[in-house]
């Protein structure tokens, strides 16, 4: 028996969502609905009494101060006034409903056992006159995403998929030993296995040797092994690069392996004693203090996010949570960090690619999606940046990011022969099969009935259980090794833990969310939150226990041998036998072409003018720029209680901080600082310059708050596109040796990265890739969180000094963007001259001396003096003249708007003038002018005419008002 | 003298037991995170304490309503123990989440029965937001004695709108004494959003039971008891304790003085 319970707000009470709904169709330029009534709609099945329908409902579902239920009929359904639609939004068969375990739980705490099954829906009363075409654009664009969402037909049966047929073993081999190249690869093709030919034939050549052929599962677990996502082919491959024109010319190269050549090696060589395990584990692992390890690592989850913004962005913040929970023996994670690039929020709808979702929607589904897992998990979300391009419209960038920390003597793991495999957590289900290659346009609602496939929602809660359960389990040592499943299910987890050993794994033990896996879909199905835990014997029945208690469920599925070999058994049968070297080192070394060519931009021709106060206006309202304020408020950024540089600081708590501190342990003052450095635009010119610019970037930041390069470490993503095409894959070399050279000076070592490549997506039949864009991470250990510095004026009469040299440089700058330009004038960067500025800075910190600290970055000198200002309240009175510029064109505007690297803005008080400049002496630093009381912001060119004069509120209006939700 | 000992109830979802427990230690008292299974089954037994501390989070992940699944455990599982606790002069304090449990489970604005006649409902942003808010502290609560004129916490929830059945319920709070903290501007007058966050009724931001000894609250005190915390802590150069700390203090104070 069915029961639809719909549960809605009395009248009197403010419809939150409802109102929420009924802006966004607005903004859909929809003007017709007065109206927009939520209704939260559950339907119960199984067998029950009038009496327990009633009691759930009073009970549980309904808020009796706010609420009033009705458990629907057919009538009362129909019971619509004219001028009134009604849009109800169901997830698909076979999605996961979060909400579904927390209603049963709570029905059972009622004492009534009779439910089977939940399922949630969403209705929405539409009031007003709407044509039928203006109601599917709002379900469509607004409501619901076909790949895991329909709307209800109220006179259709739900499907059931609790009451699926079960499953029958049914052994499926692959005909592999008799294929030619061509049945190769369409055996690749049809699987969605993309392995190329001399990969397939590898593969064949290995079951020849066996005298048999593979059987599915066998043929998926090194199609997943050798992926691109899991073994990155690319980066690990060796490379032929050619290099037609650039400076500096890194000249032909033949790399082997380009990961090694550059970002591997600058760690080997400065081979820093703090670090504690590189490249090895699932996060980057560096000394904290005494007695505790800090561990670092970022992903991106760009496809799932294009498709399921919500849900891709919340499965990929729950995916880089378990990275830290699954480092060394498991770390608690302590912070959170987000950068995302979208389609600008305004695209007219024509310019969005079809098949996408409009970047509006994909930014709004991403923060919610971040903000729902973060939040959910308790991990303060302190640091992000937000980019746009039009060229993300199809493919939009979701970077997350996870600080965890572990006791010292946790940080290493050791499987041994003999130890139980024990998988915990989530149960396994069809989410997520082929989830790294599966192709937007065959993804139909209609198609996937069932297996719902490659998107997924996540369940923080459960991911909380099983964090809170692990440490607890950590700490009484009662396993030897973890390790998350992630991409590749347990076929990466448990594949990589033994792959020195040996492993068996009995697949019909795993539990399931749901009867009809087959042994091949339980093997790679990626369902979150799910961890791998290797357990010696003895410790089997406490650490089922402690995992009992707070009702996280972890179950043996196998054992770890010495044997070498991956033996997966369903019931009584091998499904799969194959050798660990030949899975983890068979793979044919491939050789890609690199070709880079210089670009010549056009340079764009803008007059000089006398009055800059307009182009600043601008600049401050460019989305790249403006205040994100709307999301960060989202994120909880203070749970944990050791928030210290907030992402928002200021007078009234709304500028733009730089990097951000945490101070992670309630008995110490030691604190994380965490930055990024993020700039596209730079890549159009010289992905050489991109790189050193981002790893100059986020080590500004870090001294802006007060930090040091003492230990700092960092960590590359590198987003590109088609490797496969020489002109991706040159400039991608080009950044990586950009990133060497720039992590060797300033003796930063990479600790960990992630790439994520074939970023591309079709416009009007002609591929576009992404920019290639490079993501540096930055962490830093801070001895003493009361000498952190904050980003805005504090008090009228300060003195402001610029430090560091502008020059020319506005290729790739949002002064030009403004004009729809790129120009080939990139920031460069001078290692010797900036390093004495980061020690000087952060010496004149040290000793107190420093009330405010901006960096200049996006925007350049001009955005960051009045986001210094306009974040504290204050006025100022700025001269060109005294700022340290070196150029040949000697314009205001150039000199505002350049984004030269390595350039602060410093609030000194008067009285630590002399001592201030003492530590400075010998490097380019200028007093520029001073901070004043009210609020007129002016500065005045380098002929000492004013080119800027405006009221700082009206400047923070201008950065405020395009992101104001 | 007594060390109180302060029973820090967890569950699925709940994430900041581990700063509460923080806080009320460096108040002075001795705390012990429990899993809320564990008074269910009878482990471990509510009377072995003095203080009952429900910390913020996302119990059973907000699902159906914040705090409703955990709310209807105290309910229909432990209401007794609850009870006697209550009436042996004990103290409790329920922190965002907590508040929301004791709004829902209506040990707030209490009652014999257990009816629940108040609620935080969606704030009328329609979004969770995060953000330092000033609160006026007022009533008879025990946990709120010697606080400044202002005190200054941050808040993070969704679903923080508190109102009431009806203008009676709403009376009774204010003739009973029981609002305790009402947002307002820096200056401690009443204003809109932002400064009252959620659209809450006559700006409330906490009330306790007709005793003051069982206590909500929406703003997070536990993240305020350094004065680093302070998004603006340049401002208070020579002070190292937050704003949040004395409300632990109080009710550590009070179960040294009275049990």
């Amino acid at each position: 028996m069915q029961y639809k319970v719909e549960v809605v707000d009395k009248p009197g009470i403010f419809d939150a969502i409802g109102q929420g709904v009924k802006k966004d169709i607005l903004d859909l330029g929809i003007n017709s609905v007065k109206e927009v009534k939520f209704i939260q709609v559950y339907t119960l099945e199984g067998n029950l009494t009038e009496k327990q329908v009633v009691e759930i409902c009073s009970e549980l579902l309904t808020d009796k101060v706010s609420q009033d239920y009705s458990v629907t009929t057919p009538e009362l359904a129909n019971q619509k006034t004219q001028r009134q639609f009604i849009i109800e939004v169901a997830y698909n068969p076979g999605v996961m409903d979060p909400v579904e375990a927390s209603v049963l739980k709570g029905i059972q705490d009622l004492g009534i056992l009779g439910v089977e099954s939940v399922k949630t829906a969403k209705k929405y009363i539409l009031t007003g006159s709407l044509s039928s075409l203006q109601l599917k654009t709002i379900s469509e664009k607004l409501l619901y995403n076909k790949l895991i969402q329909h709307v209800v037909n109220p006179d259709a049966v739900q499907a059931d998929i609790q009451h699926q047929p079960g499953y029958r073993f049914n052994l499926i081999t692959v005909d592999l030993l008799k294929a030619t190249d061509a049945g190769l690869l369409e055996i690749s093709k049809k699987g969605q296995l993309f392995l190329n030919l001399d990969e397939m034939r590898q593969i064949r050549d290995y079951f020849r040797k066996q005298k048999r052929n593979p059987v599915d599962c066998e043929l998926e677990t090194i199609a997943q092994t050798w992926s691109e996502h899991c073994y990155h082919k690319t980066f690990r491959g060796n490379i032929d690069y050619k290099e037609i024109q650039a400076v500096p010319a890194l000249g032909d190269k033949s790399i082997k392996g380009l990961l090694k050549a550059t970002i591997m090696k600058v760690t080997n060589e400065l081979n820093k004693s703090w670090c504690v395990s590189v490249f090895k584990d699932n996060a980057g692992v560096i000394r904290f203090d005494e007695k505790n390890n800090i561990c670092f690592k970022v992903e991106t989850h760009n496809h799932p996010s294009a498709l399921e913004p919500f849900g891709g962005a919340n499965t990929g913040i729950g995916g880089v949570i378990r990275d830290p929970m699954g480092t060394g023996m498991g770390a608690k994670p302590i912070l959170n960090s987000d950068i995302f690039c979208f389609a600008p929020p305004d695209l007219a709808f024509n310019k969005v690619p079809s098949g996408s979702l409009h970047p509006k929607r994909v930014m709004k589904g991403v923060v919610s999606g971040v903000r729902d897992y973060g939040n959910k998990m308790g991990i303060p979300t302190v640091n992000g940046a937000i980019l746009f391009h039009e060229h993300f419209a199809g493919n939009p960038l979701v970077y997350c990011g996870t600080v965890g920390i572990m006791p010292k003597d946790k940080s290493f793991k050791k499987t041994n022969v003999g130890d139980l495999v024990v998988v915990l957590g989530g149960r396994t289900g069809r989410d997520g099969i082929h989830g790294a290659t599966f192709s937007s346009g065959e993804l139909t609602h209609e198609s996937e009935i069932i297996s719902s496939g490659a998107v997924q929602i996540g369940n923080p809660i459960q991911e909380k259980k099983v964090l809170d359960t692990i440490l607890q389990a950590r700490d009484a040592n009662l396993y030897s090794a973890i390790t998350d499943c992630g991409a590749g299910g347990l076929s990466s987890a448990v594949g990589e833990m033994a792959a020195e050993l040996g492993a068996k794994v009995y697949l019909d033990r795993v539990p399931l969310k749901y009867s009809g896996l087959s042994y091949m879909e339980i093997w790679i199905s990626e369902s979150q939150e799910r961890m791998v835990l290797s357990v010696p014997p003895k410790n089997i029945d406490k650490l089922i226990e402690v995992f009992a208690n707070e009702n996280v469920e972890a179950t043996v599925i196998g054992e770890f041998t010495d044997t070498k070999r991956l033996e997966l058994y369903y019931e009584e049968t091998k499904v799969c036998d194959l050798d660990m070297h030949f899975l983890h080192d068979g793979i044919p070394q491939t050789t890609k072409k690199a070709v880079y060519s210089q670009v010549k931009h056009k340079e764009p021709r803008i007059p000089q003018k006398k009055n800059l106060t307009p182009d600043l206006l601008k600049l401050l309202a460019h989305y790249d720029i403006c205040s994100k304020e709307w999301v960060i408020r989202q994120y909880d950024h203070e749970v944990q209680g050791g928030s210290i540089i907030k992402p928002l600081a200021g007078i009234v708590n709304d500028g733009p901080s730089d990097a951000s501190v945490t101070k992670p342990l309630f008995d110490s003052s030691k604190g994380i600082i965490i930055s990024n450095g993020i700039n596209f635009r730079f890549g159009f010119i010289d992905p050489y310059w991109m790189a050193a610019s981002c790893i100059n970037e986020a080590l500004r930041q870090i001294i802006a708050v007060g930090g040091s390069l003492k230990e700092v470490a960092i960590l590359d993503n590198f987003c590109w596109g088609n490797p496969d095409k020489p002109d991706r894959l040159g400039s991608l070399v080009r950044a990586s040796y950009g990133c060497y050279e720039a992590a060797k000076e300033y003796g930063v070592p990479f600790i960990s990265g992630k790439d994520s490549l074939y970023n591309e997506f079709s416009v009007h039949g002609k591929s576009t890739s992404i920019p290639g864009t490079l993501l540096i991470s930055a962490i830093s250990v801070m001895d003493d969180v009361n000498k952190c510095i904050s980003m805005y004026a504090k008090k009228a009469g300060s003195l402001i000094y610029v430090v560091g040299k502008t020059y020319d440089e506005l290729g790739g700058s949002h002064y030009y963007d403004l004009y729809g330009a790129v120009g080939n004038q990139v920031p460069k960067v001078n290692y010797s001259e900036s390093k004495k500025i980061f020690s000087a800075l952060n010496k004149a910190s040290e000793k107190g001396l420093v009330k405010a600290m901006h960096d200049c970055s996006d925007g350049g000198l001009g955005v960051a003096l009045a986001e210094m200002v306009f974040s504290g309240g204050l006025g100022a009175e700025i001269f060109l003249a005294e700022v340290p510029y070196e150029s040949a064109a000697r314009r205001n505007d150039f000199l505002l708007f350049s984004e030269s690297n390595s350039r602060f803005v410093v609030e000194i008080d008067k009285k630590n003038k002399e001592e201030f400049e003492k530590t400075l002496k010998g490097l380019d630093f200028g007093l520029a002018g001073c901070i004043t009381g009210g609020n007129s912001f002016k500065i005045h060119g380098l002929d000492g005419k004013l080119c800027v004069e405006a009221d700082s509120r009206k400047l923070k209006e201008s950065w405020q008002a395009p992101l104001r939700w | 003298m007594i060390k109180p000992k302060v029973c820090i109830l967890r569950s699925a979802g709940t994430n900041c037991d581990k700063e509460t427990a923080a806080a009320f230690r460096l108040a002075g008292a001795e705390c012990e995170l429990l899993h809320i299974n564990s008074l269910v089954n009878r482990q471990r037994m509510l009377s072995d304490f003095h203080i009952l501390a429900l910390p913020g989070g996302f119990s059973y992940g907000d699902d159906i309503a914040s705090g409703k699944i955990f709310a209807n455990e105290l309910r229909f599982k432990l209401a007794d123990s609850l009870r006697q606790f209550i009436a042996e002069g004990k103290l409790i304090i329920g922190i965002c989440n907590g508040f929301q449990i004791l709004v829902k489970s209506g040990l707030l604005p209490g009652s014999a029965e257990l009816k629940q006649n108040t609620s935080l409902i969606i704030n009328d942003s329609g979004k969770f937001e995060s953000r330092w808010v000033y609160l006026k502290p007022a009533g008879k609560c025990v946990w709120t004695k010697g606080l400044k004129k202002i005190i200054y916490l941050p808040v993070a929830h969704g679903e923080g709108k508190f109102v009431t059945q009806d203008k009676t319920v709403l009376n009774s709070l204010k003739k009973n004494k029981q609002i305790v903290f009402q947002y307002c501007d820096v200056k401690g007058k009443s204003s809109g959003y932002p400064d009252n966050p959620n659209g809450s009724m006559e700006n409330i931001a906490g009330i306790c039971d007709e005793t003051g000894r069982v206590f909500g609250l929406m703003p997070h005190p536990e993240r305020h008891i350094f004065a680093a915390a302070h998004p603006r802590n340049w401002e208070l150069k020579s002070k190292i304790e937050g704003d949040g700390l004395q409300i632990f203090r109080n009710g550590v104070k009070y179960v040294r003085e009275n049990l």
